[in-house]
């Protein structure tokens, strides 16, 4: 049969840059294919020239046998090519029908257009079993729902070519699965999926084939059948991915951070975090499991000084976190100079200045610490700081001129650790550390936290990734709207039971 | 490539030029439209504005002005705050300065009266622009509508002061007494004749030390580190520990004290009184200076420069060319800031092309 996406020869680079180096493969018709690859592996570009947005330099696509010039996302469309973007392309306060509608309006006047639109998305829900009202606002609509949203978007424009790029990154368990319920129904009517992702299980689990990149190249292209997530770990990183990291055995020390009966409302009332009591010991690694949105961002927000709670406490090293301030503003450089230092989940809102380059980032929050003489900054030890924690922490490229935003969010999260870690705290504070990154800098950043901890360092970590939890973990809280609703030892480690514990189930 | 990515003298220094050069163009069109020819136009205006030494006098006298408000619009931008108030920070400043110079010309030496004049200045131009900041920190009221406001608050405020309290008793012109000479900012042209009898004075240099303490702070200090971070991201601000209220209040009563001390210039270095509406307009012109020079001390003199030549410039051709009125200036200065400000991207994509084509 003939594929239904054929590359041929693609080569594309910026300036100096090679994005894609001579990558030719074939997709079939009615297959679910995977791509895979680390950060900077060209799986985008690739993408993005599939539609339209790019124009590569060298080579051919051929769809369903004959070869194509897409020159721009509106002849991708037309080709029958659909994108669901890893931020939802949606107009938030306007309805699932109009977002359909937005660029297909068909004349100046949408009532009559508006009907026919309307029952021809309600017969495609009932075809694909999406459970989308579309006359529901966008912003009242889960995460799920709204990916649906632009699945829906794409089956309506008569997409036979369905590229998903990291579809799952936003997705809880379920959620992840009523999505892939979809794409095997899709699959089921002839259509063609590309699912770009980071994660292997989810490869092995819907994928019938995988193309592997690496460095702009295809390094491998094998039947999932045929392969493994380890095989295919080994291809992206180009080395072998070592599952368990070596650590001291476990003998924690001192409390460093005692957390008694916090309580957090938002402005309307609403408990965000309540009853929450734990302690923390040196040289521990204590992880939070938990659905992302169950209170784990507003507990780190409170222990780093970036917000303050309702009531409750918390000792640090003995002494009580000023809790009764009047207001957050300047907390967390108090928090820092104690010693708590703290690795924020929303990388690119809070741990960094997009428009800052590298070096100015690796200042953040020190830069009161960096001051010299009439609060001027001496720049010459700035740059050796800099430049030795580049190297110590392998960030690529080790420019620290370059603007922080052109870096991968692997490196950007690198250079976030390393600044974190040179400031030598005695808590450390870690929300999501390796979300976004890719393999090679996962093992990397694991290393890190366990020479920390090592080290004799409390750290606390957030994770929504149960396999990081179970790599790094001493000991794990699980959290439940807003509660602790249990803890478990390392060995005790039972994904049954955590999952359990996710879903609020206490244990009897 | 984006536009953040491009080298800076591309961002700096080319796409600046090509925005003024458009904006001229346009000028130079609507000057043939009006029955004179543009080139000849053009002559005069860069001969009267920079090769005539008085000319360049008068030139390098607006400019000391609109560095001081340039200034003070760039400062508040660096903390992502539109200041549109300096018009009326000026003014209110103006206000300051002359109260000074009331109480103390009689009986202070012309070397304290003038540092009590800026002090003056800088505090009602501060407090003037202190309000605004204070309600955004702490009420989220939005800087570009309560500085907006305060422009027409400071202009009624001022009439109010200026026709009540300040206007000589029997006199008719409604401004202050002239002040005693002692008051008076020691003009350039004692130490250079060839400048002839123009009000270039020391507040040039004031201008020059001002741009000099601008770079250092926002480029090599902390503070500078926290102000430019409270701009370009208000989250990791808070996270790296910058008290973003007390930076807002802080950075908007530096913006005002500068804008404040455009005054100094005006009235010490020319009138030696305070007169109605007496800042015309140059705190709008700061605006502009601040957008073009992109809050870059040399850009903020170098725009200073090209705005004090243009009312210079422009003011002769008027004289010289009936059928060009004095607006003319005006309207070049909008269309100035419509291409540097509105615009001032329009050139990148080309650019960007250029510079990747000749890499690639």
């Amino acid at each position: 049969m003939q594929p239904a996406v054929e590359f041929r020869g693609i080569s594309k680079h910026f300036g100096a840059v090679k994005a894609n180096t001579d990558v030719s493969f074939a997709i079939a018709k009615g297959a679910i294919h995977g791509l895979v690859g680390e950060n900077g592996a060209g799986k985008s570009t690739l993408m993005s020239i599939l539609y339209g947005y790019y124009h590569a330099d060298g080579g051919e696509i051929l769809l369903d046998g004959q070869a194509r010039q897409i020159r721009s996302s509106q002849e991708a469309i037309r080709l029958g090519i659909g994108m669901v973007h890893q931020h939802f392309m949606l107009v938030e306060n306007m309805t699932v029908l109009d977002n359909v509608m937005l660029g297909t309006e068909g004349g100046f006047r949408l009532s009559s257009h508006r009907a026919a639109t309307e029952k021809k998305l309600r017969e495609i829900c009932a075809t694909y079993r999406l459970d989308v009202d579309p006359l529901a606002t966008i912003h009242d609509l889960s995460v799920g729902a709204q990916q649906r949203v632009e699945i829906l978007k794409q089956i309506y424009r008569s997409a036979n070519i369905l590229i998903l790029d990291e579809p799952t990154a936003v997705l809880t368990a379920q959620e992840t699965e009523s999505l892939f319920q979809i794409l095997r129904l899709f699959k089921e009517q002839g259509k063609t999926i590309i699912l770009i992702t980071h994660k292997l299980q989810e490869i092995m689990d819907i994928t019938d084939s995988v193309t592997v990149m690496r460095a702009g190249r295809v390094v491998g292209a094998v039947q999932t059948a045929a392969t493994s997530k380890e095989e295919l770990a080994n291809m992206m990183v180009g080395r072998p991915i070592e599952n368990n990291l070596p650590r001291a055995p476990y003998n924690p020390g001192q409390p460093v951070l005692e957390v008694r009966d916090l309580q957090l409302k938002d402005s309307t009332g609403v408990a965000l975090l309540e009853e929450i009591g734990f302690t923390l010991r040196a040289g521990e690694i204590v992880a939070i499991a938990g659905v992302s949105g169950n209170g784990q961002s507003e507990l780190m927000e409170i222990l780093s000084g970036m917000r303050l709670p309702t009531s409750g406490s918390a000792d640090f090293e003995g002494k009580p976190l000023p809790f009764d301030r009047h207001d957050a503003d300047g907390l967390p450089l108090v928090y820092r100079h104690l010693g708590i230092a703290h690795v924020p989940e929303d990388r690119l809102r809070d741990g960094v200045v997009k428009n800052f380059s590298v070096m100015q980032n690796t200042v953040l929050g020190y830069q009161d610490h960096l001051k010299g003489g009439f609060g001027l900054f001496d720049f010459k030890h700035i740059a050796a700081r800099c430049e030795s924690l580049l190297k110590e922490f392998d960030v690529r490229p080790p420019n620290p001129d370059l603007r922080i935003g052109l870096l991968s969010g692997g490196n950007q999260q690198k250079v976030v650790i390393a600044r974190e870690v040179l400031a030598k705290p005695k808590l450390m504070l870690v929300g999501q550390p390796t979300r976004g990154v890719d393999i090679g800098t996962i093992e990397a950043i694991h290393t890190q936290l366990l020479a920390l901890r090592d080290a004799g360092v409390a750290i606390l970590l957030v994770s929504v990734e149960l396999e990081e939890v179970r790599a790094l973990a001493d000991r794990i809280l699980v959290m439940c709207g807003g509660r602790i609703t249990g803890e478990l030892k390392i060995e005790e480690f039972d994904t049954t039971r955590i999952g359990l514990l996710m879903g609020g189930m206490h244990k009897s | 490539m984006t536009t953040n990515d491009m080298p800076r003298w591309a961002t700096g220094i080319v796409l600046p030029i090509l925005n003024l050069l458009s904006a001229l163009l346009v000028a130079a069109l609507v000057i043939h439209l009006l029955g004179e020819d543009p080139v000849e136009s053009m002559q005069i205006l860069i001969n009267s504005a920079i090769v005539n030494p008085e000319g360049l006098s008068y030139t390098l006298f607006y400019a000391s002005t609109f560095v001081f408000t340039g200034l003070a619009v760039s400062i508040a931008m660096q903390a992502g705050l539109f200041n549109i108030g300096a018009e009326g920070q000026m003014y209110f400043g103006g206000l300051g300065l002359t109260l000074a110079m009331l109480a103390f010309d009689a009986s202070l030496p012309w070397y304290l009266l003038i540092p009590v004049g800026m002090i003056g200045a800088a505090l009602f131009g501060g407090l003037w622009a202190f309000i605004p900041g204070y309600l955004q920190a702490k009420r989220g009221s939005h800087i570009v509508v309560t500085t907006i406001m305060f422009n027409f608050i400071a202009a009624s405020l001022m009439n109010f002061v200026i026709v009540k309290y300040l206007i000589p008793p029997g006199e008719q012109n409604t401004a202050s007494r002239v002040f005693s000479d002692a008051a008076a900012l020691p003009p350039l042209n004692a130490w250079f004749p060839v400048l002839g009898d123009t009000p270039l004075n020391i507040s040039f240099f004031l201008a020059i030390i001002a741009l000099v303490i601008y770079g250092v702070a926002v480029s090599r200090s902390a503070w500078g580190y926290k102000l430019r971070a409270t701009g370009l991201n208000k989250h990791a601000a808070h996270y790296a520990g910058v008290k973003i209220s007390a930076m807002i209040i802080v950075t908007m009563l530096i913006s005002g004290a500068l804008a404040g001390l455009g005054a100094v210039n005006s009235i010490m270095g020319s009138t030696h009184y305070l007169s109605l509406n007496f800042v015309g307009g140059a705190g709008f012109v700061g605006i502009a200076i601040a957008l073009m020079g992109r809050q870059h001390p040399f850009g903020i003199f170098l725009s200073s420069v090209l705005f004090g030549a243009l009312i210079q410039g422009g003011f002769d051709l008027s004289l010289e060319k009936p059928n060009i009125p004095t607006e003319t200036f005006i309207f070049i200065q909008g269309l100035i800031i419509l291409f540097c400000g509105a615009m001032e991207n329009l050139y990148a994509p080309v650019l960007i092309k250029l510079i990747k084509g000749k890499k690639g």
